[in-house]
């Protein structure tokens, strides 16, 4: 488990990244794209939140294992929403004849 | 795989007092215990805490048998709602989720794998009072006058219509979820990366298996407990419309998130205390558990599985029918891991030099309860059969078969194998067998009856029911007594032997095992060399080695015929 030195700069281009990111969802929040207004503004958030855990928590650069971590637990979150949607899609399926 | 005598004295160890220097004298005074980063220490705190919350949510579980013991009640319903949330949250969260893993698991995983420590020592020291921290939260909620939603916190009710203490107790689950999310990253980061030389995945004992995958469950979902309160919370202060339908939400979408979480917090409780009673029946009955490798793997099968079946919590919450007959099929399906594991103890038994001591009887006692409490839970994981024992008694019976019957049962049965490890004492034979069969027949009596209340319709979380329920509800109650008496009697002479006990060799039970190679109590370091692993999980000397090694033991064993080459007939 060596440590991988990360330089400032990558941090502070990082961080800078992350500030765009905040301006732009911010901006789209003004333009009106009807439905699509939350799906910019969640690709935009899920683009930040890569980063992050990219590089702030240093994913980049460990082990296969750690990252395999990583998928599991977003594998996991998909599973949870996937299902949970399967049951708002199949709800109303069944029509009741009294 | 000679069993190797361990006197610390002549493996050259410092001496305190006329006592070999151990964890429990390496350092002295509150200030040694509340900084301690020793993983042993820090299991003992756990005990402590632990412990006391066990005795409180007891308590609470007696006020509400008592209650029952009328048709019309002895409190009044708003108080009723009081004192069964605080028993389901105080025993849920508060004492099952970190028993094993907490206690036994510090104590013991690092020193079976032959490490020195967990590999976050301080995170593990962070936890503890993490948990305390929460454990607070949770006690002011109870007493500046406690929850009334049920240990469920179902909406809308928990977050638009309730006035007690939901914001409380919540706050207390959030943080305590984060100590337990703290002990299972550091459990598995130790199993990857600390284990001794030759200690191979598959040498490792079941115990430690059973602590893998329940940390695993643990990262994967109590991160999902911690959302769902936040966003109970959310609704309750700044009435974000997330779950009550008044304001745009979906009530079923809290239960989809909470059983997410709770149902693999079942497995949080149960597969640990399945991992200490393949200790149990292998060490107890000297001989290798039937099947390792599918005892190991059927403890992950079910840590995955265990994710896919949270539905079957939803069967009339007016979820997909479609969804609930796939949520019924797979909840059927994690059966077969636990059946797996139920049958290969039992073929473990099978031609072993079975002891009868305590440790023992609280293994068979897992089997036959956990047995019960998993073949009613094929009742109630059936769509139809659900409908009608859904919220009843039978379903109260149904988990605490299981939680009471499997989780405590493991717990109390490896707080016996190793209490002369933990304290350097051993706790009086006679009487743990008899309070162990004291609770066994108190536990039955308590919750047997409810299947039959439930299958009769008697609803759960109700104050007062129609007088033809009472025979049964007394009889319950006289059985909830009972199971008391049985754990004051533990509670007692484990505190009694800790100045009075007999002292504990190394390996008081001729046992397999790194833990059972160092003394008891072990030293700060573990081991006074690190072990080279050289041998499979399980592998017993001859009995008639004990007896070389000065072991104590019963004389029913020396007296029976030992066969020559043991363990190795077939
Ligand atoms: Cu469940």
């Amino acid at each position: 488990m060596s440590e991988h030195i990360v330089s400032k700069k990558t941090y502070y281009t990082i961080f800078f990244a992350l500030l765009v990111g905040t301006a732009l969802t911010v901006a789209a929040a003004f333009v009106n794209l009807h439905n699509f207004n939350i799906v910019v503004a969640l690709l935009i958030a899920a683009v930040k939140a890569t980063l992050v855990i990219l590089f702030f928590m240093h994913i980049k650069y460990s082990t296969r294992l750690t990252k395999l971590w990583v998928a599991v637990g977003f594998i996991w979150l998909f599973i949870m929403l996937s299902i949970t949607l399967t049951d708002y899609l199949s709800r109303a399926w069944l029509v009741y004849k009294p | 795989m000679s069993l190797i005598a361990v006197d610390p004295i002549e493996m050259g160890a410092p001496q305190v007092d006329g006592e070999p220097l151990s964890y429990l004298n390496d350092g002295h005074g509150l200030r040694s215990w509340l900084l301690t980063k020793d993983h042993k220490r820090i299991a003992i705190l756990y005990l402590i805490t632990v412990s006391t919350f066990f005795v409180i949510g007891g308590i609470f579980a007696l006020l509400v048998r008592i209650n029952l013991l009328s048709p019309n009640g002895v409190f009044d319903a708003d108080t009723y709602n009081r004192l069964f949330t605080a028993h389901g949250i105080v025993m849920v969260f508060f004492f099952l989720v970190p028993a094993v893993p907490a206690i036994l698991g510090n104590f013991l995983l690092p020193i079976m794998i032959g490490a020195k420590d967990l590999a976050f020592p301080k995170i593990n020291l962070l936890s503890w009072y993490m948990y305390m921290l929460g454990a607070t939260f949770g006690l002011i909620a109870i007493i500046a006058g406690g929850v009334d939603t049920g240990w469920t916190f179902y909406t809308p009710y928990s977050t638009s219509y309730s006035n007690s203490n939901v914001l409380l107790a919540g706050i207390g689950i959030f943080i305590v979820g984060f100590s337990s999310i703290l002990t299972g990253l550091n459990f598995i980061v130790t199993t990857h990366t600390m284990r001794a030389p030759g200690m191979t995945w598959f040498r490792l004992p079941l115990f430690v298996w059973g602590q893998y995958a329940t940390a695993l469950v643990i990262m994967l979902a109590t991160p999902v407990l911690a959302i769902t309160v936040s966003l109970m919370a959310l609704e309750r202060i700044a009435h974000v419309g997330i779950f009550d339908p008044a304001m745009g939400g979906d009530p079923v979408l809290f239960q989809h998130m909470f059983w997410f979480y709770s149902h693999p917090a079942v497995y949080i409780m149960v597969l640990p205390a399945m991992g200490v009673v393949s200790e149990l029946i292998a060490n107890m009955s000297r001989k290798n558990v039937f099947g390792y490798k599918f005892v190991a793997m059927s403890s992950l099968a079910i840590a995955v599985f265990g994710f896919l079946v949270w539905g079957h919590h939803l069967f009339v919450s007016t979820q997909s029918v479609y969804l609930g007959l796939i949520f019924s099929f797979l909840s059927y399906a994690v059966a077969i891991p636990s059946a797996i594991k139920v049958f290969n103890w039992t073929a473990t038994l099978y031609k072993g030099s079975i002891s009868y001591d305590t440790p023992m009887l609280y293994g068979l006692g897992f089997i036959g309860l956990f047995l019960i409490g998993g073949m009613t839970g094929l009742y109630v994981a059936a769509l139809g059969i659900d409908v009608h024992v859904t919220d009843t008694y039978f379903v109260i019976a149904h988990f605490h078969y299981v939680m009471v019957g499997g989780s405590l049962m493991g717990f109390l049965g490896g707080m016996h194998l190793w209490w002369g490890k933990m304290t350097g004492r051993q706790y009086p034979e006679y009487w743990a067998r008899a309070a162990m069969v004291i609770q066994f027949v108190g536990f039955n009596l308590t919750f047997f009856p409810q299947f039959i209340l439930g299958y009769l319709g008697m609803p759960r979380r109700y104050a007062a029911y129609p007088p033809e329920f009472q025979v049964l509800h007394v009889l319950s109650t006289a059985g909830a007594s009972i199971l008391g008496i049985g754990m004051l009697i533990t509670i007692v002479y484990f505190i009694w032997s800790l100045k009075n006990g007999k002292r504990a060799p190394a390996n008081p039970w001729g046992a397999s095992g790194l833990e059972w190679r160092t003394s008891s109590p072990p030293p700060t370091e573990n081991f006074y060399e690190t072990p080279i692993v050289t041998w499979e999980a399980y592998e017993f000397a001859p009995i008639e080695s004990m007896q070389v090694l000065g072991y104590p033991g019963d004389s029913s064993r020396s007296t029976q015929p030992v066969p020559k080459e043991h363990g190795t007939e077939d």
